[in-house]
């Protein structure tokens, strides 16, 4: 495959930054986005280039690292997976793709694509965590009873793997689905109940404090999660939150 | 956290947006129910009734309590829209080269700003024309009431030199109304927390039939009188 590659160019946070154009040709379809991306590198090494510097660890779509909107979208045109999991036969012979970081106040470039995401980090320490004691005399999590639906909701909202494609994805820069997913993942269990409140309320807190948007409900980061994270955790904040601010003495 | 936090919480002001929405699908029925006596009861019956009930409207101390709460929900509604919106400007100082938002939102949700201004243009225009013209307008009397019936006729008239563009004007401005409706309905519903996999579908439906169903109502009332007076 011949490919035209539109790639997003930032020497460091200060630099105005501008795109750049890459011709990248002999990319097999099956590779991953991003050995086709470590392809284009390669070539510009060997030119004598400063490579594109982006995020990548696992490269098996569960650590979040990667990150890249391309062609208009985070992680690339597929549902449901990661920009190491997106593959060149996605696109077709010929194709001009457009490679862009993530845009959010709230993630500022460190160069080219990469993005510092630590603002997620941030909002985790303001409570997204229970405190208990984990030195030896850890209960048998088995031994709590909890709900079929409930423990897989909460395992639903846990497989959130902080890539920040939600933020990226909507048109206000909005962490709700990462947050909420967060919050949930311990509002649903037991050993979540009695820091629920102020969690709520210091996540939140924390999360304007990053500089996100607001949520306006377009469903957008659902959409292109990765994780599929669902609307629910968004309102099930937004009830805890509620509620949290109302009890508050 | 600081007992003022949630008032400055990016949280409530979505419920404020979602609570002053919802209250005002609520003022668009009764506003629906009063509109559609100009159809449903026509001539010099009709035109006793309309102003009757105007004068209802205008004077009737519980009603007027809630007209006040109807420009409050409007108000703070316009208000914390036109904030949400700047915050969310700055919360993306730089944007995307190529932004494909038709992939993964409709084009309603992402459009609420600009929806929410062609209604408050209408708005204001809407008010002038009759609810300026009842409250401190020249207006004639009709066997001692306010004739706002004839207000109205006269307006959507084609013997009134722009009595077509306000026909074409109010339905394009409804049209505006139920695009915002589509999203705004269900989505004050999901700010507000309310969400269930057995409910949602139920009010996610009933959002799209409400903004379907009440801006055609209330376009259809221009638009018989408009072609009951050529």
């Amino acid at each position: 495959m011949d490919l035209t590659l539109k790639v997003w160019r930032q020497n460091g946070p200060q630099d105005a930054g501008r795109m750049e154009t890459y011709p990248v040709s002999g990319v097999s379809p099956d590779m991953s986005f991003l050995e086709m991306m470590d392809m284009m590198n390669d070539q510009i090494i060997r030119n004598g280039g400063d490579p594109v510097a982006f995020d990548h660890d696992c490269r098996e779509g569960i650590c979040g690292m990667c990150s890249m909107f391309i062609n208009g979208e985070a992680h690339g045109p597929n549902r449901g997976t990661t920009t190491c999991q997106l593959h060149m036969r996605s696109f077709k012979d010929g194709d001009t793709i457009t490679i862009e970081p993530w845009r959010a106040s709230a993630f500022p470039v460190v160069k080219d694509l990469a993005v510092d995401r630590s603002s997620f980090d941030r909002v985790i320490q303001s409570g997204g965590y229970i405190s208990v004691n984990t030195s030896g005399e850890t209960l048998d999590a088995n031994a709590i009873p909890v709900p079929k639906g409930q423990a897989d909701d909460a395992f639903s909202a846990a497989t959130c793997i902080g890539c920040g494609a939600c933020v990226a994805t909507c048109k206000n820069a909005s962490a709700m689905l990462f947050v909420s997913a967060k919050v949930s993942q311990f509002a649903l269990l037991p050993q979540g109940q009695p820091e629920r409140a102020t969690r709520v309320q210091r996540m939140v807190e924390q999360m304007d404090k990053e500089g996100f948007g607001n949520c306006t409900n377009t469903g957008a980061c659902a959409v292109e999660c990765p994780k599929g994270i669902d609307l629910s955790n968004i309102a099930r904040m937004n009830r805890d939150y509620l509620s949290a601010s109302a009890k508050e003495e | 956290m600081s007992k003022s936090g949630i008032l400055k919480s990016s949280l409530a002001k979505k419920y404020a947006m979602a609570l002053t929405g919802l209250f005002l699908c609520l003022f668009l029925v009764g506003h629906l129910a009063g509109n559609l006596q100009l159809i449903f009861i026509t001539g010099a019956e009709g035109q006793q009734a309309f102003n009757e009930y105007a004068q209802f409207m205008t004077t009737f101390p519980l009603v007027k309590i809630l007209s006040y709460l109807t420009y409050a929900s409007v108000l703070f509604h316009v208000v914390d829209g036109i904030v949400l919106t700047m915050q969310n400007r700055n919360a993306r100082p730089v944007g995307y080269v190529k932004e494909n938002g038709a992939a993964n939102a409709k084009w309603a949700s992402r459009n609420m700003g600009i929806l929410g201004t062609i209604i408050l243009v209408f708005l204001v225009s809407h008010m002038q024309s009759f609810w300026y013209t009842m409250h401190f307008g020249e207006i004639p009397l009709h066997n001692g009431l306010k004739d706002l019936h004839s207000v109205v006729l006269q307006f959507f008239s084609p013997e009134n030199a722009l009595g077509l563009v306000a026909v074409i004007g109010y339905v394009l401005a409804q049209m505006a109304v139920a695009f915002h409706l589509s999203h705004g309905f269900q989505s004050g519903f999901q700010s507000l927390g309310v969400r269930h996999a057995k409910y949602t579908p139920i009010i996610e439906w009933t959002g799209m039939a409400f903004a379907l169903l009440v801006p055609a109502l209330f376009a259809i009332i221009p638009i018989f009188l408009y072609i009951t007076q050529l």
